[in-house]
Protein backbone atom coordinates (compact mmCIF):
# COMPACT_ATOMS: atom_id res chain seq x y z
CA UNK A 1 0.00 0.00 0.00
CA UNK A 2 1.19 3.56 -1.02
CA UNK A 3 1.62 6.47 1.48
CA UNK A 4 0.32 9.83 1.52
CA UNK A 5 1.61 12.89 1.43
CA UNK A 6 1.04 13.60 5.14
CA UNK A 7 2.40 10.47 6.24
CA UNK A 8 5.64 10.73 3.82
CA UNK A 9 6.62 13.89 5.41
CA UNK A 10 5.56 12.35 8.62
CA UNK A 11 8.20 9.67 8.32
CA UNK A 12 10.30 11.53 7.02
CA UNK A 13 10.46 13.77 10.27
CA UNK A 14 10.69 10.51 12.77
CA UNK A 15 13.08 7.51 13.28
CA UNK A 16 10.34 5.04 12.80
CA UNK A 17 10.12 2.65 9.51
CA UNK A 18 6.33 2.67 9.29
CA UNK A 19 3.56 5.03 10.65
CA UNK A 20 0.00 4.74 10.21
CA UNK A 21 -3.13 6.81 10.78
CA UNK A 22 -4.38 7.50 14.17
CA UNK A 23 -1.14 7.07 16.28
CA UNK A 24 0.41 9.40 18.28
CA UNK A 25 4.19 10.09 17.13
CA UNK A 26 7.12 12.84 17.80
CA UNK A 27 8.20 14.78 14.67
CA UNK A 28 10.98 16.66 14.68
CA UNK A 29 10.10 20.37 13.39
CA UNK A 30 11.81 22.63 10.88
CA UNK A 31 10.61 25.99 11.62
CA UNK A 32 8.90 27.16 14.78
CA UNK A 33 6.85 30.20 14.46
CA UNK A 34 4.82 32.37 16.51
CA UNK A 35 2.82 35.56 16.75
CA UNK A 36 2.41 38.76 18.71
CA UNK A 37 -0.28 36.98 20.21
CA UNK A 38 1.08 33.71 21.16
CA UNK A 39 4.66 34.12 21.61
CA UNK A 40 4.56 36.05 25.30
CA UNK A 41 2.82 32.97 26.43
CA UNK A 42 5.05 31.03 24.96
CA UNK A 43 8.08 32.72 26.08
CA UNK A 44 6.81 31.89 29.61
CA UNK A 45 6.49 28.16 29.07
CA UNK A 46 9.61 28.08 27.75
CA UNK A 47 11.44 30.09 30.58
CA UNK A 48 9.65 27.51 32.89
CA UNK A 49 11.58 24.88 31.21
CA UNK A 50 15.06 25.82 32.56
CA UNK A 51 16.71 26.05 29.50
CA UNK A 52 18.45 29.23 28.71
CA UNK A 53 18.95 29.48 24.61
CA UNK A 54 16.44 28.02 22.20
CA UNK A 55 17.16 24.65 20.26
CA UNK A 56 18.21 26.46 17.28
CA UNK A 57 17.89 30.43 16.36
CA UNK A 58 17.81 29.97 12.81
CA UNK A 59 14.64 27.63 13.40
CA UNK A 60 12.18 29.95 15.37
CA UNK A 61 10.11 32.61 13.44
CA UNK A 62 8.19 35.24 15.18
CA UNK A 63 5.86 38.13 13.40
CA UNK A 64 4.23 40.52 14.96
CA UNK A 65 1.18 41.32 13.49
CA UNK A 66 -2.26 40.79 14.69
CA UNK A 67 -1.77 44.16 17.03
CA UNK A 68 1.25 45.86 15.34
CA UNK A 69 1.86 48.32 15.01
CA UNK A 70 0.73 48.42 18.59
CA UNK A 71 -2.71 49.37 18.98
CA UNK A 72 -2.71 49.89 22.94
CA UNK A 73 -0.60 49.96 25.78
CA UNK A 74 -1.16 46.48 26.38
CA UNK A 75 -0.09 45.26 23.08
CA UNK A 76 2.83 47.35 23.29
CA UNK A 77 4.27 45.66 26.64
CA UNK A 78 3.13 42.29 25.39
CA UNK A 79 5.13 43.00 22.05
CA UNK A 80 7.94 44.45 24.06
CA UNK A 81 8.62 41.41 25.67
CA UNK A 82 8.61 39.55 22.68
CA UNK A 83 11.32 42.27 21.13
CA UNK A 84 13.43 41.58 23.94
CA UNK A 85 13.23 37.79 24.09
CA UNK A 86 13.73 37.84 20.45
CA UNK A 87 16.54 40.05 20.53
CA UNK A 88 18.46 38.35 23.49
CA UNK A 89 18.01 34.59 21.89
CA UNK A 90 19.19 35.76 18.61
CA UNK A 91 16.44 35.09 16.75
CA UNK A 92 17.31 35.08 12.75
CA UNK A 93 13.87 35.49 11.08
CA UNK A 94 11.78 38.16 13.48
CA UNK A 95 10.08 40.71 12.03
CA UNK A 96 8.82 43.93 13.72
CA UNK A 97 7.43 47.29 12.21
CA UNK A 98 8.92 48.09 8.49
CA UNK A 99 9.70 44.46 7.94
CA UNK A 100 6.48 42.67 9.37
CA UNK A 101 3.95 41.66 7.24
CA UNK A 102 0.49 39.20 8.15
CA UNK A 103 3.04 35.84 9.00
CA UNK A 104 1.01 33.57 6.62
CA UNK A 105 1.14 36.21 4.15
CA UNK A 106 5.67 37.06 5.11
CA UNK A 107 6.57 33.15 5.82
CA UNK A 108 5.76 32.10 1.70
CA UNK A 109 6.85 35.46 0.23
CA UNK A 110 10.16 34.99 2.35
CA UNK A 111 10.80 31.30 1.07
CA UNK A 112 10.79 29.79 4.77
CA UNK A 113 8.02 27.64 4.34
CA UNK A 114 9.39 24.88 1.92
CA UNK A 115 8.22 21.60 0.56
CA UNK A 116 8.16 18.89 2.58
CA UNK A 117 8.68 20.53 5.39
CA UNK A 118 7.24 20.82 8.87
CA UNK A 119 6.31 24.31 10.40
CA UNK A 120 4.54 24.07 13.52
CA UNK A 121 2.82 26.99 13.85
CA UNK A 122 1.47 28.57 17.42
CA UNK A 123 -1.56 29.89 14.94
CA UNK A 124 -4.50 28.25 13.67
CA UNK A 125 -3.70 29.31 9.62
CA UNK A 126 -0.31 27.83 9.88
CA UNK A 127 -1.87 25.43 7.39
CA UNK A 128 -1.47 27.91 4.40
CA UNK A 129 2.02 26.40 3.74
CA UNK A 130 0.42 23.59 2.39
CA UNK A 131 -0.15 25.02 -0.80
CA UNK A 132 3.66 24.86 -1.15
CA UNK A 133 3.46 20.93 -0.47
CA UNK A 134 4.95 21.82 3.53
CA UNK A 135 3.22 20.17 6.37
CA UNK A 136 2.23 23.84 7.91
CA UNK A 137 0.13 22.65 11.21
CA UNK A 138 -0.75 24.97 13.80
CA UNK A 139 -0.81 24.38 17.58
CA UNK A 140 -0.84 26.56 20.72
CA UNK A 141 1.61 28.69 22.79
CA UNK A 142 2.83 25.70 24.82
CA UNK A 143 3.44 23.62 21.38
CA UNK A 144 5.58 26.28 20.38
CA UNK A 145 7.25 26.59 24.02
CA UNK A 146 7.78 22.99 23.47
CA UNK A 147 9.31 22.97 19.76
CA UNK A 148 11.75 25.83 20.78
CA UNK A 149 13.05 24.06 23.68
CA UNK A 150 13.21 20.53 22.11
CA UNK A 151 13.05 20.78 18.04
CA UNK A 152 10.43 18.52 18.29
CA UNK A 153 6.47 18.36 19.13
CA UNK A 154 3.94 14.99 19.36
CA UNK A 155 0.96 14.59 16.53
CA UNK A 156 -1.80 12.32 15.63
CA UNK A 157 -0.80 10.90 12.46
CA UNK A 158 -4.11 11.63 10.65
CA UNK A 159 -6.70 10.26 7.86
CA UNK A 160 -6.48 11.69 4.38
CA UNK A 161 -9.53 13.47 2.84
CA UNK A 162 -8.51 14.10 -0.97
CA UNK A 163 -10.48 16.74 -3.15
CA UNK A 164 -10.38 17.05 -6.75
CA UNK A 165 -11.63 19.91 -8.56
CA UNK A 166 -12.09 19.38 -12.80
CA UNK A 167 -13.90 21.39 -15.18
CA UNK A 168 -13.91 24.87 -16.52
CA UNK A 169 -13.26 27.88 -13.80
CA UNK A 170 -14.87 31.24 -13.76
CA UNK A 171 -12.58 34.32 -13.89
CA UNK A 172 -14.76 35.58 -10.48
CA UNK A 173 -13.97 31.96 -9.12
CA UNK A 174 -10.81 31.98 -7.18
CA UNK A 175 -9.19 29.85 -4.79
CA UNK A 176 -11.17 31.16 -1.87
CA UNK A 177 -14.84 30.18 -3.61
CA UNK A 178 -13.22 26.56 -4.13
CA UNK A 179 -12.85 25.86 0.00
CA UNK A 180 -15.89 27.68 0.57
CA UNK A 181 -17.34 25.64 -1.51
CA UNK A 182 -15.85 22.34 0.26
CA UNK A 183 -16.66 23.63 3.62
CA UNK A 184 -20.26 24.03 2.34
CA UNK A 185 -20.23 20.57 1.27
CA UNK A 186 -18.27 19.00 4.50
CA UNK A 187 -18.93 21.53 6.94
CA UNK A 188 -16.78 22.93 9.82
CA UNK A 189 -16.15 19.73 11.04
CA UNK A 190 -15.88 17.74 8.05
CA UNK A 191 -12.07 16.99 7.91
CA UNK A 192 -11.66 17.28 11.92
CA UNK A 193 -8.03 16.19 12.42
CA UNK A 194 -7.59 14.99 9.25
CA UNK A 195 -4.85 15.77 6.27
CA UNK A 196 -7.49 17.24 3.39
CA UNK A 197 -5.45 17.35 0.03
CA UNK A 198 -6.60 19.49 -3.31
CA UNK A 199 -6.11 18.50 -6.24
CA UNK A 200 -7.18 17.69 -9.87
CA UNK A 201 -6.75 20.10 -13.25
CA UNK A 202 -8.39 23.30 -11.81
CA UNK A 203 -5.85 23.08 -8.88
CA UNK A 204 -3.19 22.18 -11.10
CA UNK A 205 -3.79 25.75 -13.21
CA UNK A 206 -4.64 27.74 -9.93
CA UNK A 207 -1.80 30.48 -9.36
CA UNK A 208 -0.10 30.36 -6.09
CA UNK A 209 -1.68 33.07 -4.66
CA UNK A 210 -5.16 31.58 -4.66
CA UNK A 211 -3.77 28.23 -3.71
CA UNK A 212 -2.47 30.00 -0.43
CA UNK A 213 -6.03 30.83 -0.26
CA UNK A 214 -7.50 27.27 -0.07
CA UNK A 215 -4.54 25.49 2.19
CA UNK A 216 -4.96 28.94 4.56
CA UNK A 217 -8.98 27.81 5.46
CA UNK A 218 -8.74 23.59 5.95
CA UNK A 219 -8.28 24.22 8.99
CA UNK A 220 -11.80 26.29 9.12
CA UNK A 221 -12.93 22.52 8.02
CA UNK A 222 -10.96 21.42 11.41
CA UNK A 223 -8.45 19.91 8.87
CA UNK A 224 -4.98 19.57 10.42
CA UNK A 225 -3.50 20.87 7.29
CA UNK A 226 -4.38 21.76 3.36
CA UNK A 227 -1.63 19.91 1.30
CA UNK A 228 -1.21 20.62 -2.38
CA UNK A 229 1.59 18.37 -4.28
CA UNK A 230 4.34 21.28 -5.49
CA UNK A 231 4.28 21.14 -9.72
CA UNK A 232 6.13 24.14 -11.83
CA UNK A 233 3.96 26.63 -10.02
CA UNK A 234 5.34 25.59 -7.12
CA UNK A 235 9.48 25.32 -8.16
CA UNK A 236 8.76 29.00 -9.55
CA UNK A 237 7.27 30.28 -7.26
CA UNK A 238 10.13 29.41 -4.58
CA UNK A 239 12.82 30.16 -7.11
CA UNK A 240 15.25 32.94 -5.60
CA UNK A 241 13.00 32.53 -2.23
CA UNK A 242 13.68 29.21 -0.81
CA UNK A 243 16.25 29.67 1.68
CA UNK A 244 17.58 26.37 1.70
CA UNK A 245 17.05 22.97 -1.07
CA UNK A 246 13.84 21.43 -0.30
CA UNK A 247 12.46 17.74 -0.84
CA UNK A 248 9.01 17.37 -3.16
CA UNK A 249 6.62 14.48 -2.37
CA UNK A 250 3.36 13.91 -3.53
CA UNK A 251 0.36 10.54 -2.35
CA UNK A 252 1.20 7.79 -4.07
CA UNK A 253 -1.83 6.53 -6.18
CA UNK A 254 -2.77 3.44 -4.39
CA UNK A 255 -2.46 5.20 -1.34
CA UNK A 256 -5.13 5.06 1.63
CA UNK A 257 -7.47 8.15 0.89
CA UNK A 258 -10.08 8.03 3.54
CA UNK A 259 -12.47 9.54 0.98
CA UNK A 260 -12.25 11.13 -2.02
CA UNK A 261 -14.42 14.22 -2.81
CA UNK A 262 -15.17 15.12 -6.78
CA UNK A 263 -16.11 18.71 -7.58
CA UNK A 264 -16.85 20.02 -11.36
CA UNK A 265 -16.25 23.62 -11.37
CA UNK A 266 -18.03 24.62 -14.40
CA UNK A 267 -21.23 25.47 -12.79
CA UNK A 268 -19.66 26.66 -9.55
CA UNK A 269 -20.10 30.23 -8.73
CA UNK A 270 -19.10 33.03 -6.20
CA UNK A 271 -19.40 31.88 -2.85
CA UNK A 272 -20.46 33.58 0.07
CA UNK A 273 -20.10 32.22 3.63
CA UNK A 274 -23.09 34.02 5.79
CA UNK A 275 -22.85 34.46 9.58
CA UNK A 276 -21.98 33.03 11.95
CA UNK A 277 -19.76 29.91 10.54
CA UNK A 278 -17.57 29.62 7.76
CA UNK A 279 -19.90 26.96 6.36
CA UNK A 280 -23.19 28.36 6.32
CA UNK A 281 -22.19 29.03 2.28
CA UNK A 282 -24.49 30.16 -0.58
CA UNK A 283 -24.08 30.75 -3.90
CA UNK A 284 -23.53 34.77 -4.17
CA UNK A 285 -26.72 34.87 -6.40
CA UNK A 286 -27.96 34.23 -3.02
CA UNK A 287 -26.79 36.88 -1.10
CA UNK A 288 -27.36 39.41 -3.76
CA UNK A 289 -29.01 42.59 -2.10
CA UNK A 290 -27.81 42.76 1.38
CA UNK A 291 -26.97 46.16 1.93
CA UNK A 292 -23.27 46.43 4.17
CA UNK A 293 -21.77 48.92 6.35
CA UNK A 294 -17.86 47.60 6.17
CA UNK A 295 -15.64 45.78 3.55
CA UNK A 296 -12.43 44.55 4.33
CA UNK A 297 -9.93 43.32 1.34
CA UNK A 298 -6.87 41.86 2.85
CA UNK A 299 -5.87 39.10 5.76
CA UNK A 300 -3.77 35.61 5.10
CA UNK A 301 -6.68 34.24 3.26
CA UNK A 302 -6.72 37.57 0.56
CA UNK A 303 -3.76 39.75 1.48
CA UNK A 304 -1.86 38.69 -1.59
CA UNK A 305 -0.97 40.88 -4.74
CA UNK A 306 -3.42 38.70 -6.90
CA UNK A 307 -6.38 39.40 -4.25
CA UNK A 308 -5.55 43.33 -4.56
CA UNK A 309 -5.23 43.28 -8.15
CA UNK A 310 -8.60 41.64 -9.11
CA UNK A 311 -10.03 44.21 -6.05
CA UNK A 312 -8.48 47.14 -8.11
CA UNK A 313 -9.57 45.97 -11.14
CA UNK A 314 -13.25 46.21 -10.35
CA UNK A 315 -13.10 50.04 -8.56
CA UNK A 316 -10.96 51.60 -10.49
CA UNK A 317 -12.55 54.92 -12.01
CA UNK A 318 -15.43 53.68 -8.78
CA UNK A 319 -16.34 55.37 -5.98
CA UNK A 320 -17.11 53.57 -2.98
CA UNK A 321 -20.77 53.72 -2.38
CA UNK A 322 -22.04 56.45 0.42
CA UNK A 323 -22.20 55.24 4.15
CA UNK A 324 -19.78 52.55 3.09
CA UNK A 325 -16.13 51.90 4.67
CA UNK A 326 -13.71 50.01 2.67
CA UNK A 327 -10.22 48.72 4.50
CA UNK A 328 -7.62 47.82 2.16
CA UNK A 329 -4.56 45.80 3.82
CA UNK A 330 -2.05 44.56 1.70
CA UNK A 331 -0.38 41.43 3.40
CA UNK A 332 3.19 42.35 3.93
CA UNK A 333 5.53 44.88 2.86
CA UNK A 334 6.87 43.88 -0.54
CA UNK A 335 2.79 43.26 -1.61
CA UNK A 336 2.36 46.84 0.11
CA UNK A 337 5.13 48.72 -2.37
CA UNK A 338 4.34 46.28 -5.21
CA UNK A 339 0.47 47.39 -5.28
CA UNK A 340 1.69 51.50 -5.15
CA UNK A 341 4.13 50.49 -7.93
CA UNK A 342 1.88 49.00 -10.42
CA UNK A 343 -0.97 52.00 -9.22
CA UNK A 344 -3.28 49.74 -7.29
CA UNK A 345 -3.06 51.99 -4.05
CA UNK A 346 -4.33 54.85 -6.43
CA UNK A 347 -6.89 53.25 -7.56
CA UNK A 348 -8.01 52.64 -3.79
CA UNK A 349 -8.03 55.76 -2.46
CA UNK A 350 -8.87 57.56 -5.72
CA UNK A 351 -12.10 54.98 -4.71
CA UNK A 352 -12.21 56.34 -1.64
CA UNK A 353 -10.61 53.16 0.40
CA UNK A 354 -8.48 53.20 3.21
CA UNK A 355 -5.51 51.79 2.89
CA UNK A 356 -3.51 50.44 5.86
CA UNK A 357 -0.36 49.29 6.99
CA UNK A 358 -0.27 45.21 6.85
CA UNK A 359 -2.00 43.77 9.85
CA UNK A 360 -4.27 41.43 11.00
CA UNK A 361 -6.53 44.48 12.49
CA UNK A 362 -9.89 44.07 11.68
CA UNK A 363 -10.08 40.07 10.78
CA UNK A 364 -9.97 39.12 14.55
CA UNK A 365 -11.88 42.34 16.19
CA UNK A 366 -8.53 43.59 17.29
CA UNK A 367 -8.74 47.13 15.20
CA UNK A 368 -9.25 49.39 12.19
CA UNK A 369 -12.39 48.35 11.59
CA UNK A 370 -14.27 47.05 13.97
CA UNK A 371 -17.85 46.58 13.92
CA UNK A 372 -20.57 48.38 15.55
CA UNK A 373 -24.37 46.77 17.08
CA UNK A 374 -26.41 45.77 13.68
CA UNK A 375 -23.54 46.45 11.66
CA UNK A 376 -22.97 44.17 8.80
CA UNK A 377 -19.42 43.68 6.87
CA UNK A 378 -18.52 41.92 3.75
CA UNK A 379 -14.52 40.50 4.34
CA UNK A 380 -12.47 38.53 2.30
CA UNK A 381 -11.00 37.05 5.74
CA UNK A 382 -11.54 33.24 6.97
CA UNK A 383 -13.90 33.27 9.95
CA UNK A 384 -17.55 34.88 10.61
CA UNK A 385 -17.91 33.80 14.21
CA UNK A 386 -20.42 35.89 16.71
CA UNK A 387 -18.14 39.12 17.44
CA UNK A 388 -15.12 37.69 15.89
CA UNK A 389 -15.10 41.71 13.83
CA UNK A 390 -16.28 43.64 16.86
CA UNK A 391 -20.03 43.67 18.59
CA UNK A 392 -21.33 40.52 19.14
CA UNK A 393 -25.00 42.10 17.40
CA UNK A 394 -22.15 42.49 14.36
CA UNK A 395 -22.22 40.22 10.94
CA UNK A 396 -19.55 39.17 8.73
CA UNK A 397 -20.12 38.06 5.13
CA UNK A 398 -17.22 35.90 3.75
CA UNK A 399 -16.34 36.31 0.08
CA UNK A 400 -13.64 36.54 -2.22
CA UNK A 401 -11.57 39.84 -2.63
CA UNK A 402 -13.79 40.30 -6.24
CA UNK A 403 -16.73 40.36 -4.65
CA UNK A 404 -15.84 42.33 -1.46
CA UNK A 405 -14.48 44.86 -4.18
CA UNK A 406 -17.73 44.94 -6.11
CA UNK A 407 -19.35 44.56 -2.92
CA UNK A 408 -18.46 47.89 -1.71
CA UNK A 409 -18.84 49.76 -4.89
CA UNK A 410 -22.69 48.53 -4.64
CA UNK A 411 -23.03 49.47 -1.01
CA UNK A 412 -24.35 45.85 -0.83
CA UNK A 413 -23.48 42.36 -1.49
CA UNK A 414 -22.88 42.08 -5.47
CA UNK A 415 -21.60 39.93 -8.07
CA UNK A 416 -18.35 41.30 -9.89
CA UNK A 417 -20.29 41.66 -13.35
CA UNK A 418 -22.88 43.99 -11.78
CA UNK A 419 -20.48 46.38 -11.43
CA UNK A 420 -18.07 45.96 -14.44
CA UNK B 1 -8.44 11.20 39.98
CA UNK B 2 -12.63 11.52 40.64
CA UNK B 3 -14.16 14.87 39.79
CA UNK B 4 -17.21 16.25 40.95
CA UNK B 5 -19.27 19.47 39.13
CA UNK B 6 -22.09 20.62 38.14
CA UNK B 7 -22.67 20.94 34.44
CA UNK B 8 -22.48 24.23 32.10
CA UNK B 9 -23.84 23.14 29.01
CA UNK B 10 -23.51 24.47 25.70
CA UNK B 11 -24.04 23.38 21.89
CA UNK B 12 -22.31 22.70 18.87
CA UNK B 13 -19.38 24.29 17.83
CA UNK B 14 -18.36 26.62 20.75
CA UNK B 15 -15.77 28.44 18.67
CA UNK B 16 -12.83 30.34 20.66
CA UNK B 17 -13.81 33.61 19.95
CA UNK B 18 -16.70 33.13 22.13
CA UNK B 19 -14.68 31.48 24.61
CA UNK B 20 -12.40 34.17 24.96
CA UNK B 21 -13.00 37.17 22.60
CA UNK B 22 -9.61 38.74 20.66
CA UNK B 23 -10.62 41.67 22.26
CA UNK B 24 -8.84 40.56 25.35
CA UNK B 25 -5.98 38.88 23.96
CA UNK B 26 -3.58 41.78 25.03
CA UNK B 27 -3.96 40.45 28.29
CA UNK B 28 -1.34 38.02 29.75
CA UNK B 29 -2.54 37.40 33.52
CA UNK B 30 -4.58 34.60 33.37
CA UNK B 31 -7.29 35.87 36.31
CA UNK B 32 -8.39 38.74 34.13
CA UNK B 33 -8.47 36.21 31.06
CA UNK B 34 -10.74 33.98 32.95
CA UNK B 35 -12.91 37.33 33.93
CA UNK B 36 -14.16 37.33 30.47
CA UNK B 37 -14.65 33.42 29.92
CA UNK B 38 -17.76 32.66 27.73
CA UNK B 39 -19.24 35.96 28.58
CA UNK B 40 -20.37 36.44 24.52
CA UNK B 41 -22.59 33.73 24.99
CA UNK B 42 -23.02 33.57 28.90
CA UNK B 43 -23.15 36.45 30.56
CA UNK B 44 -23.53 35.02 34.22
CA UNK B 45 -21.09 31.99 33.69
CA UNK B 46 -18.84 33.63 35.14
CA UNK B 47 -20.53 34.55 38.50
CA UNK B 48 -21.93 30.81 38.64
CA UNK B 49 -19.01 28.59 38.04
CA UNK B 50 -17.35 27.19 41.04
CA UNK B 51 -14.07 25.24 41.30
CA UNK B 52 -14.74 21.62 40.26
CA UNK B 53 -17.66 22.39 37.51
CA UNK B 54 -17.84 20.93 34.37
CA UNK B 55 -18.53 22.37 30.81
CA UNK B 56 -20.69 19.99 28.46
CA UNK B 57 -20.46 21.08 24.94
CA UNK B 58 -21.73 19.21 21.68
CA UNK B 59 -19.34 18.67 18.43
CA UNK B 60 -16.61 20.39 17.36
CA UNK B 61 -15.69 22.06 20.72
CA UNK B 62 -13.21 24.91 20.73
CA UNK B 63 -13.22 25.56 16.73
CA UNK B 64 -11.48 28.17 14.87
CA UNK B 65 -8.30 30.06 16.52
CA UNK B 66 -5.11 28.77 18.16
CA UNK B 67 -5.55 30.53 20.94
CA UNK B 68 -4.48 28.53 23.92
CA UNK B 69 -6.03 31.55 25.78
CA UNK B 70 -8.86 29.11 25.62
CA UNK B 71 -8.60 26.46 27.63
CA UNK B 72 -6.44 28.26 29.97
CA UNK B 73 -9.46 30.51 30.81
CA UNK B 74 -11.44 27.31 31.01
CA UNK B 75 -9.09 26.05 33.83
CA UNK B 76 -8.95 29.13 35.48
CA UNK B 77 -12.25 30.04 35.85
CA UNK B 78 -12.17 26.53 37.67
CA UNK B 79 -13.43 24.26 35.08
CA UNK B 80 -12.00 20.53 36.37
CA UNK B 81 -12.94 18.90 33.01
CA UNK B 82 -14.82 19.38 29.52
CA UNK B 83 -17.12 16.93 27.73
CA UNK B 84 -17.82 17.12 24.07
CA UNK B 85 -18.75 15.02 21.38
CA UNK B 86 -15.50 15.93 20.01
CA UNK B 87 -12.68 18.68 19.86
CA UNK B 88 -11.45 21.18 17.18
CA UNK B 89 -7.92 19.89 16.81
CA UNK B 90 -5.83 22.65 18.14
CA UNK B 91 -7.82 22.59 21.08
CA UNK B 92 -7.77 19.11 21.80
CA UNK B 93 -3.77 19.63 21.67
CA UNK B 94 -3.65 22.98 23.48
CA UNK B 95 -6.15 21.41 26.47
CA UNK B 96 -3.68 18.32 26.88
CA UNK B 97 -0.45 20.16 26.93
CA UNK B 98 -2.07 22.49 29.64
CA UNK B 99 -3.33 19.57 31.31
CA UNK B 100 -6.98 20.22 31.02
CA UNK B 101 -8.87 17.18 31.16
CA UNK B 102 -11.10 16.89 27.68
CA UNK B 103 -13.64 13.65 27.59
CA UNK B 104 -15.31 12.73 24.41
CA UNK B 105 -18.58 10.85 24.73
CA UNK B 106 -21.17 11.81 22.46
CA UNK B 107 -23.91 9.61 24.48
CA UNK B 108 -23.04 12.06 27.60
CA UNK B 109 -23.60 15.01 25.79
CA UNK B 110 -27.02 13.46 25.04
CA UNK B 111 -27.91 12.55 28.24
CA UNK B 112 -26.83 14.64 30.18
CA UNK B 113 -28.57 18.35 30.96
CA UNK B 114 -27.84 21.94 32.23
CA UNK B 115 -27.11 21.81 35.86
CA UNK B 116 -27.03 18.71 36.26
CA UNK B 117 -24.53 16.97 38.88
CA UNK B 118 -21.80 15.23 37.67
CA UNK B 119 -18.83 12.97 39.10
CA UNK B 120 -16.06 11.93 36.54
CA UNK B 121 -13.28 9.52 37.17
CA UNK B 122 -10.36 10.40 34.73
CA UNK B 123 -8.60 7.18 34.98
CA UNK B 124 -11.30 5.23 33.18
CA UNK B 125 -13.25 7.54 31.58
CA UNK B 126 -16.28 6.87 33.61
CA UNK B 127 -18.68 9.65 33.52
CA UNK B 128 -22.04 9.34 36.56
CA UNK B 129 -24.86 11.78 36.25
CA UNK B 130 -25.96 12.09 40.22
CA UNK B 131 -28.71 14.15 39.30
CA UNK B 132 -30.25 11.27 36.62
CA UNK B 133 -28.48 8.30 38.16
CA UNK B 134 -27.13 7.49 34.52
CA UNK B 135 -23.78 5.87 33.78
CA UNK B 136 -21.23 6.91 30.55
CA UNK B 137 -18.22 5.55 28.99
CA UNK B 138 -16.00 7.94 27.56
CA UNK B 139 -12.92 7.39 25.26
CA UNK B 140 -10.02 6.57 27.54
CA UNK B 141 -7.13 8.87 26.91
CA UNK B 142 -4.31 6.98 24.73
CA UNK B 143 -1.50 6.15 26.64
CA UNK B 144 0.59 9.19 24.95
CA UNK B 145 -1.61 11.64 26.24
CA UNK B 146 -1.97 10.52 29.88
CA UNK B 147 1.69 10.47 30.19
CA UNK B 148 1.23 14.12 29.74
CA UNK B 149 -1.11 14.73 32.14
CA UNK B 150 0.42 12.80 34.46
CA UNK B 151 3.51 14.96 34.10
CA UNK B 152 1.23 17.90 34.97
CA UNK B 153 1.45 18.93 30.72
CA UNK B 154 3.81 18.97 27.94
CA UNK B 155 6.09 21.58 29.90
CA UNK B 156 6.04 19.94 32.97
CA UNK B 157 7.35 16.48 30.76
CA UNK B 158 10.32 18.28 29.29
CA UNK B 159 11.57 19.75 32.05
CA UNK B 160 11.63 16.40 33.77
CA UNK B 161 13.32 14.80 30.41
CA UNK B 162 15.86 17.64 30.58
CA UNK B 163 16.59 16.83 34.74
CA UNK B 164 16.98 13.15 33.88
CA UNK B 165 19.55 13.73 30.69
CA UNK B 166 17.16 11.67 28.37
S1 LIG C 1 -5.17 37.74 9.24
FE1 LIG C 1 -6.73 36.96 10.63
S2 LIG C 1 -6.75 34.77 10.41
FE2 LIG C 1 -4.86 35.54 9.48
S3 LIG C 1 -3.31 35.37 11.07
FE3 LIG C 1 -4.19 37.41 11.20
S4 LIG C 1 -5.89 37.25 12.68
FE4 LIG C 1 -5.33 35.18 12.06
Amino acid sequence: MGLTMVEKIMLDHTDRDTIKPGQIINCRIDMVLGNDVTTPVAIAEFKKTGLEKVFNSERVIIVLDHFTPNKDIKSAMQNKLTREFAREQGIKYFYEEGEMGIEHCLLPEKGLALPGEIVLGADSHTCTYGALGALGTGGGSTDMAAAMATGENWFKVPETLRFIFNGKRSKWVGGKDLILYILGDIGVDGALYKSMEFAGNVISELPMDDRLTMSNMAVEAGGMCGLIAPDEITKEYLAGRAIRDYTVYDSDPDADFEKVYEYNTDEIEPQVAFPHLPDNVKPISEAKGIKIDQSVIGSCTNGRMGDLRIAAEIMKNKKVAKGVRCIVIPGTQAIYKQAMQEGLIDIFIDAGAVVSTPTCGPCLGGYMGILADGEKSISTTNRNFVGRMGHTGSEVYLSNPAVAAASAVKGKIAHPEEVL
Amino acid sequence: MKLEGKVFKYGDNIDTDVIIPARYLNISDVEELASHCMEDIDKTFIERVEPGDIIVGGKNFGTGSSREHAPLAIKTAGISCVIAENYARIFYRNSVNIGLPILECPEAVAGIEDGARLEVDLNNGEIIDISSGKTYQAEPFPPFVLEIFKAGGLIAQIKERIKNNV
